[in-house]
């Protein structure tokens, strides 16, 4: 749904530049608390991930297909300020360089993509993990339901802008209902990429995990505390 | 620093990974300056590890390691960094910048080295490992031989103490092997490297220790070693096939 | 949206005045030029020439030729499919095409889309074309992006073709066992193989971590490259967004 130069009209792609531009000011103040020094890098990684999940397409229906967008996966991982911004990253290298999604609807694409699929997925996240019990595969499901509710929302916040901006004069509840219809149903890939590649890392790494830090144990060093 | 010092003293150094597995068991190990020394063992027997404290990224063991004097310890950290140079297996572990002059220029960017000094490094620095036409190339569009020589150079930039190889000779074909070898032979600098690859540890290392079960089972010469059959084949170190050390030896010295 | 991002044939490695103009002056034209094309009112045409004849412009001195920018203009597809479908979908008054009955503002709609999200593809086209990625970050750098965005990027450019090139074996892998993904069912396989992959990278990830901190890293990268622009520059690069804001102001005071 990367939305390009022209189809919502300069006043709404201005406003919505200043809410990204708020979002990602926002995110780079929270990021600081999420990041211990090894940061840069993995956002980057997570970053380079999201890049790619966004170019796996797969069939949706009637001939359409529809890519992923990532945005619970990166909260799930590196905490939701810092999967924020890397998807505005991805976001901003697409239309820069690829002349993937335009540059005046850069501020629509970062919020519908970064902003409103990482508070809904890692919102959700965060309320399904409390009342499942406390380990780190819990996460697993919870960012399943995050990432099936955070497409489709995605989808209905892009047709908000629509029906205020829009350019093409196309009937707003046929827009909602395409929209939400067939992101439903990336919703469905979403969440089983997300979960899956979420519980895989968890098996392994469950320290990697953002959202499932609560749940690890602190580190025991065995023999007596060293100089440093 | 202090001239008279060893580059690398490393006493009783003892380690377990947070998951409770222990990987060094009391570790012994003295590299005086200017001397180039292996560490054989095989796979497991904490070579890594050992070579993760050196500078200071894993600690929180026993034990105590000293470079150039200087007792790696949190506060130190900034110049032992400088000091010891670690080239990783994978080259592409290493090599994260956009291009190789940038790659080189960042550990002494780091230190806060700039403008001409700077430049001047990484050109010095390219030119010891012979790859100053490739300072403006991608260091993943190079080969295999040649990103492992630019690894070598970004440790090089920072002036260190002692240089320390992982593995330097793996993936690498007979010429990039040559050309690496004839690299370090020539850099006027302690060497410590760990690896499997025991003609290589002949040609390179007059010294060999071997690393075994978290402990230094062996120190002695490289030569001698190898020579020994019964304490190879305690530690699962063979020789490849239809190598013989003491033909090496008659040929070249 | 669509399509292979190809990474490595996006830079074009000529010496033009395009390409040497500072990566941020570059960067700041692009983005006004965008800005001018689609404050464009509706109903005029004759501002599209305009806007395109200063493309085709700039595309010539910079030696971008016109089959590489139409080949990349391939990211655009979905949205001119999308453009097909607007004046059969549209409401309104319905006009004649070639004896179809169509909508006519969905007509002019899909236009007037077609025109304004294309100049745009084209504008980034020919700023990938002309700035080499490294540049295009000092570039951002030097436009005061925040530091934390600017370290992400350059670590996704050093990552996305580590990813992307186990994506591709992956691929290959799964299809010498005649795996095709066909439909949402045969998902997992791709989710599997994701999964596996990013655990893949993200201890690369650590690894190259530990390679920072042993050369001194503490979490800013140094500024290593000085990519001052001088008034000149920035007159020069001030050539085509002056055009295209002169060209929006005259269509609105016409129209």
């Amino acid at each position: 749904m990367h939305v390009p130069d022209g189809f919502i009209n300069a006043p709404v792609s201005a406003v919505a530049g200043v809410i990204a531009i708020g979002g990602v000011a926002v995110c780079l103040r929270g990021a600081r608390r999420e990041l211990d020094e090894r940061t840069a890098p993995l956002a980057g990684l997570v970053a380079a991930f999201v890049f790619a999940l966004q170019m796996l397409n797969f069939p949706v229906a009637l001939g359409t297909s529809g890519h992923l967008l990532g945005g619970t996966l990166a909260a799930v991982l590196v905490g939701p300020y810092t999967g924020a911004l890397c998807v505005a990253v991805v976001l901003l290298v697409q239309a820069l360089f690829f002349a993937d999604g335009g540059l005046t609807a850069l501020g629509i694409n970062i919020t519908v993509m970064a902003m409103v699929t990482t508070v809904v997925g890692y919102g959700l996240v965060v309320l399904i993990r409390r009342v499942l019990p406390s380990q780190p595969s819990s996460v697993v499901p919870a960012a399943f339901v995050g990432a099936l509710v955070s497409v489709p929302v995605a989808a209905a916040a892009f047709t908000v802008f629509y029906a205020i901006g829009g350019t093409t004069g196309l009937p707003i509840l046929g827009v909602l209902g395409a929209m939400v219809g067939v992101h439903v149903l990336i919703g469905i890939g979403e969440a089983l990429i997300t979960s899956l590649v979420v519980g895989s890392v968890i098996a392994v790494r469950p320290d990697l995990v953002y959202a499932a830090r609560p749940y690890v144990q602190p580190l025991e060093i065995r023999g007596s505390a060293a100089s440093s | 620093m202090s001239g008279g010092a060893a580059s690398l003293v490393v006493d009783g150094l003892a380690f377990a990974y947070p998951d409770g597995h222990q990987a060094l068991f009391g570790v012994n190990l003295t590299v005086a300056r200017g001397e180039r020394v292996a560490v054989l063992g095989p796979n497991g027997a904490g070579k890594t590890t050992l070579v993760l404290h050196l500078n200071g990224i894993l600690s929180g063991g026993q034990g105590r390691v000293q470079v150039a004097g200087l007792p790696v310890v949190k506060e130190n950290l900034r110049e032992i960094r400088r000091q010891v140079g670690i080239v990783f297996q994978d080259p592409d572990d290493q090599l994260f910048m956009p291009s190789v002059r940038e790659d080189v220029a960042f550990g002494p960017a780091n230190l806060g080295v700039c403008g001409p000094e700077l430049q001047d490094r990484v050109a010095e620095a390219l030119a010891l490992v012979g790859m100053s036409e490739y300072a403006d190339r991608p260091p993943h569009h190079l080969s295999y031989g040649q990103r492992r020589r630019v690894a070598v150079a970004t440790v090089l930039a920072m002036r260190p103490e002692i240089l320390v190889l992982d593995e330097p000779s793996s993936n690498l074909d007979p010429a990039s092997r040559r050309e690496l070898s004839d690299i370090l032979l020539s850099l006027p600098i302690t060497i410590l490297m760990v690896t499997h690859d025991l003609p290589y540890a002949l040609q390179l290392c007059p010294r060999s220790v071997i690393l075994d079960d978290g402990v230094i089972a062996a120190d002695g010469s490289t030569y001698e070693l190898l020579c020994d059959e019964a304490t190879m084949s305690a530690h699962r170190l063979e020789l490849p096939f239809g190598f013989d050390p003491r033909s090496v030896r008659a040929t070249s010295g | 949206m669509s399509g292979e991002h190809g990474h490595h044939e996006l830079f074009l490695d000529h010496d033009t005045p395009i390409h040497r103009l500072p990566p941020q002056c570059k960067i700041a034209a692009v983005v006004v030029f965008v800005v001018a094309v689609v404050a464009a009112p509706r109903g005029t045409w004759w501002p599209y020439a305009v806007y395109a004849l200063g493309l085709a412009t700039v595309a010539a001195i910079g030696r971008v030729p016109a089959p590489t920018v139409l080949r990349r203009m391939v990211i655009e597809l979905p949205f001119v499919l999308f453009a097909v479908i607007l004046p059969f979908a549209s409401t309104g008054p319905r006009i004649d095409l070639l004896g179809i009955p169509v909508s006519e503002t969905g007509l002019e709609s899909a236009g007037i889309l077609l025109a304004k999200g294309t100049l745009g593809v084209v504008a980034s086209i020919l700023l990938a074309a002309t700035t080499h990625p490294r540049d295009l970050l000092r570039g951002l750098e030097r436009l005061h992006l925040p530091q934390l965005l600017v370290q992400i990027m350059t670590f996704m450019f050093r990552y996305v073709e580590v990813v992307m090139g186990e994506m591709g074996r992956m691929r290959v892998a799964r299809e010498s066992r005649c795996f095709r993904a066909r439909h949402v069912g045969q998902m997992k396989v791709v989710a599997h193989s994701a999964g596996a992959l990013f655990i893949r990278t993200y201890e690369r990830g650590e690894r190259v971590h530990l390679a920072m901190l042993a050369r001194g890293y503490t979490g800013r990268l140094p500024v290593l490259h000085n990519v001052a622009a001088s008034r000149r520059h920035w007159v020069m690069a001030a050539g085509l967004p002056a055009l295209a804001i002169a060209t929006t102001a005259s269509a609105w005071l016409s129209a």
